[in-house]
């Protein structure tokens, strides 16, 4: 058998593993591994902060599907990689995270950039595992591999001590993985099935409530199969965003606290929700006591403790989604008569595929078609400024025909992009979702330019987000990942300073950044990359003309944006999701009927 | 207070105690008590959780446990339907006076005495938790100094026996088949 040092096996497990980037840096305790690596196959981006590589390693797997990898040194190396695995982990993002270690002797002896992070990523890591003995490394790899991307994605951390790293052992592939505990889930229940898609096709008013597990699962293309043959209306949650066109005319767009009236009404309203891989956060519920309060609930969820985790479901289906969306779109199909005419000859969304044996969905498609017509998303964009970010989103989307990747920060930005793309398809939507995490959008658009290489992939980024891991920006120039990062320059913690303004009767604490320093343009010059900036609204299309154009650098864009802008309709944290706001676009009289809500069906 | 018995049994690796524990801290879960220990079988462990299903939710404290990687099998024990046994050590100042009383007190509840000083008694005592409870309640009259718990093990009543193969314990009940 062949004798490999632990690092070498390590890398060659990498490469077995089908990995062929890594994103990282280098120091003290993971030295042996960075030594075979530069005769490997892997191509490594070494990152100018370990967070960026472990947002740089989730942009990479949002966009492909595949895990992202990324590699720190021990100490404060593997703690960089916390706030990207926390993300990850909230955010189920499959992502494997190699640290170095101490020596094995110096473990628990306080040695220098010793740090227990297996300890400190128990409660943010789908798994971890520090490895003590050079024969285990092969297996450990595999195994995280295998965790990291099966059942439920998320984040596997895997610490190798100096030691461990140069020690020598036996070689052989593929390891025998022991993982006697680790069950994954596989097809859901016929009976299940049945009962879910029987409640479907009786529905009145059914909603289809989508969450980032239909694009893990790659089942859009079941999604649209089972909302057209229902007739049923869509909601794409943050994390689902482009699992279903925006275009559609099922789509709602997206719920909850920032959702459009459509999307949050309808679920009120429904009698029927049925969620898809989605999990009721409480961004989406609001008061989760009055959510949805009349409708009958389908959960469908790999993971077996979100089923009535928040939300007791009336029929719960475990399972692979994409084996659940399949045979749920099947069982539906099955339940409609063939031929079954539709009532009063009406023409469906949808096409010839859309057929109904029941009373339908006609009527409640009526309701929500009045709600889009009557309460949009609705701004106003002044020809001579100031600039709004809903205005340069829509710009975007229409000069990208909503095939742009897009990566999002978190604040007002983050949702404008989210409101105002009009998606077409899936992973072209990456964003910080469940632990919103500041800083997400230049790294993980790194990452996500790396698995895409040849596709368009455009950060919107806040400038407070932004000056959180800028220095990526280097990385993306020397490594020739030709980002575009359009900040949205409003001068402030946005979103932070929203809240302030509606909820601490504006008393502004702590919010304003400036929109001049830094100089935005400058930085990015500084950093080898295109600047430009944009400051009018009829500048707008010629300055993305440009930036979009570039593909040889990665190119940022100062948007300056209204610094007073808000986002809405907001349901205000901790309330009803029927107190939706619809904000200052709308007369009174129309939030009045908003919340009314008159409608018979 | 309602409490609810877990067994769960795991692979016997170090950091499996933390990842037990640390999921417990993290969901806001509340422990009554844990007792660990090994099994029949060298490479799992046994673990006998006691949660307070008032505080708790006990449905979800299994699924998620469940989800661990080195957690095998999780099993609720029924009340009534398990043997549940508590070993206690009791250190109580005693006058020489009264000293038969005590033992006699000891005797009632089956335990017995492993030290003796010239003002002090060791106790020690295996049995039910609500018989341990009404023995301590006894004691704290004589003044009880000092008293170690185990935490509570516990074993299903009759034949049957937890494995760490066969279906997982959380299944879902089937939905009523509804005519289509
Ligand atoms: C790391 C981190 N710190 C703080 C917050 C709280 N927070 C949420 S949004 C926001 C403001 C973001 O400002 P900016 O990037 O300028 O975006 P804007 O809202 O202005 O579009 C803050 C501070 C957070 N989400 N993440
Ligand atoms: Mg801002």
């Amino acid at each position: 058998m062949q004798e490999l040092t632990g690092a070498q096996a390590l890398v060659r497990s990498l490469e077995q593993q089908g990995v062929e980037v890594v994103f990282g840096l280098p120091g003290g305790t993971i030295l042996p591994t960075y030594d075979p690596l530069l005769s490997s196959s892997l191509r490594h981006v070494l990152v100018r902060h370990e967070q960026g590589a472990g947002h740089a390693a989730e942009g990479y797997a949002w966009a492909t599907g595949r895990p992202g990898v990324c590699m720190a040194t021990s100490g404060p190396g593997a703690t960089n990689l916390v706030t990207a695995l926390s993300d990850a982990y909230m955010d189920s993002v499959p992502m494997v995270a190699i640290t170095g270690q101490v020596g094995t002797s110096l473990i628990g002896s306080d040695a220098f950039q010793e740090a227990d992070i297996t300890g400190i990523t128990l409660p943010i890591t789908k798994h971890s595992e520090l490895v003590t003995d050079v024969a285990r490394i092969p297996a450990a790899i595999a195994e995280a591999f295998h965790v990291a991307t099966t059942g439920r994605p998320g984040p596997v951390l895997i610490d190798v001590p100096k030691d461990v790293q140069q020690a020598t052992g036996p070689w052989s592939w593929p390891p025998v993985m022991d993982l006697p505990g680790y069950q994954v889930p596989g097809p859901p229940s016929p009976t299940a099935i049945r009962a879910a898609a029987a409640l479907l096709v009786r529905a009145r008013r059914p909603v289809l409530y989508v969450g980032g597990g239909v694009i893990k699962s790659d089942s859009h293309a079941d999604l649209l199969r089972l909302a057209e043959l229902c007739q049923a209306p869509v909601t794409t949650t943050l994390m689902a965003r482009g699992a279903f066109p925006d275009a559609h005319p099922l789509a709602l767009g997206m719920p909850g606290m920032h959702g459009t009236y459509p999307a949050v009404a309808a679920l009120q309203e429904a009698d029927l929700v049925v969620a898809l891989g989605a999990r009721f956060d409480d961004r989406v519920t609001g008061r989760l006591a009055d959510f949805a309060p009349r409708a009958t609930i389908v959960h469908a969820d790999i993971d077996p403790a979100e089923v009535g985790k928040n939300r007791a479901a009336d029929v719960a289906i475990i399972g692979d989604l994409r084996l659940t969306m399949a045979a749920l779109a099947d069982a539906v199909a099955a339940a409609l008569p063939d031929g079954a005419a539709l009532p009063d000859g009406a023409a469906l969304p949808g096409g010839a595929a859309g057929r109904r044996a029941t009373a339908g969905t006609a009527d409640w498609l009526a309701v929500l078609a009045s709600w889009k017509r009557q309460f949009p998303l609705r701004y106003t964009q002044d020809s001579d400024g100031p600039l709004k970010p809903q205005y340069v989103t829509e710009r975007l989307s229409a000069l990208t025909g909503g095939e742009a990747i897009i990566v999002a920060g978190v604040g007002q930005h983050q949702m404008h992009a989210a409101q105002h793309y009009s998606f077409t398809r899936p992973r072209s939507w990456i964003n910080s979702g469940g632990a919103g995490t500041m800083g997400f959008a230049v790294p993980a658009a790194m990452g996500a330019q790396v698995g895409r290489p040849g596709e368009l992939v455009v950060a919107i980024d806040g400038d407070g987000c932004f000056q959180m891991t800028a220095q990526e920006l280097a990385t993306c120039a020397i490594e020739k990942i030709p980002i575009k990062v359009l900040i949205f320059n409003n001068g402030f913690l946005g979103m932070v300073r929203q809240w302030q303004e509606l909820f601490y009767d504006e008393r502004y604490s702590s919010v304003e950044l400036g929109t001049a320093i830094p100089d935005y343009v400058k930085l990015a010059e500084a950093y080898g990359c295109v600047g430009l900036r944009c400051e009018r609204p009829d500048e707008v299309d010629t300055v993305l003309d440009k930036a979009l154009a570039r593909t040889d650098v990665p190119v940022v864009v100062d948007f300056r944006t209204h610094d007073r802008e808000g986002v809405f309709p907001m349901v205000p944290a901790g309330r009803a999701n029927d107190e939706i706001v619809l904000g200052p676009e709308f007369s009174a009289d129309e939030q009045r009927a908003a919340t009314r809500r008159e409608m018979e069906i | 207070m309602s409490t609810h018995t877990l067994a769960v049994l795991a692979e016997n690796k170090p950091g499996v105690l933390s990842h037990i524990a640390g999921l417990f801290s993290r969901r806001a879960f509340n422990i009554s008590s844990l007792a660990v220990g090994p099994t029949q079988d060298e490479r799992v462990s046994r673990f006998t959780i006691v949660v307070d299903g008032a505080s708790t939710p006990v449905d979800q404290v299994c699924k998620q446990l469940e989800k661990l990687v080195r957690v095998l099998k999780v099993v609720e024990l029924s009340e009534g339907g398990a043997v549940e046994r508590e070993l206690a050590l009791i250190k109580v100042r005693v006058d020489p006076a009264v000293r038969g009383q005590l033992l006699e007190v000891a005797g009632v509840f089956g335990a017995s005495v492993v030290d003796m000083s010239p003002t002090t008694l060791v106790l020690e005592a295996v049995s039910s938790p609500a018989k341990l409870d009404a023995l301590l309640a006894m004691l704290d009259s004589y003044g009880t100094c000092e008293l170690v718990r185990t935490g509570r093990i516990a074993l299903a009543r009759g034949a049957g026996v937890i494995t760490d193969d066969g279906p997982a314990s959380t299944a879902f009940p089937e939905p009523a088949e509804t005519a289509a």
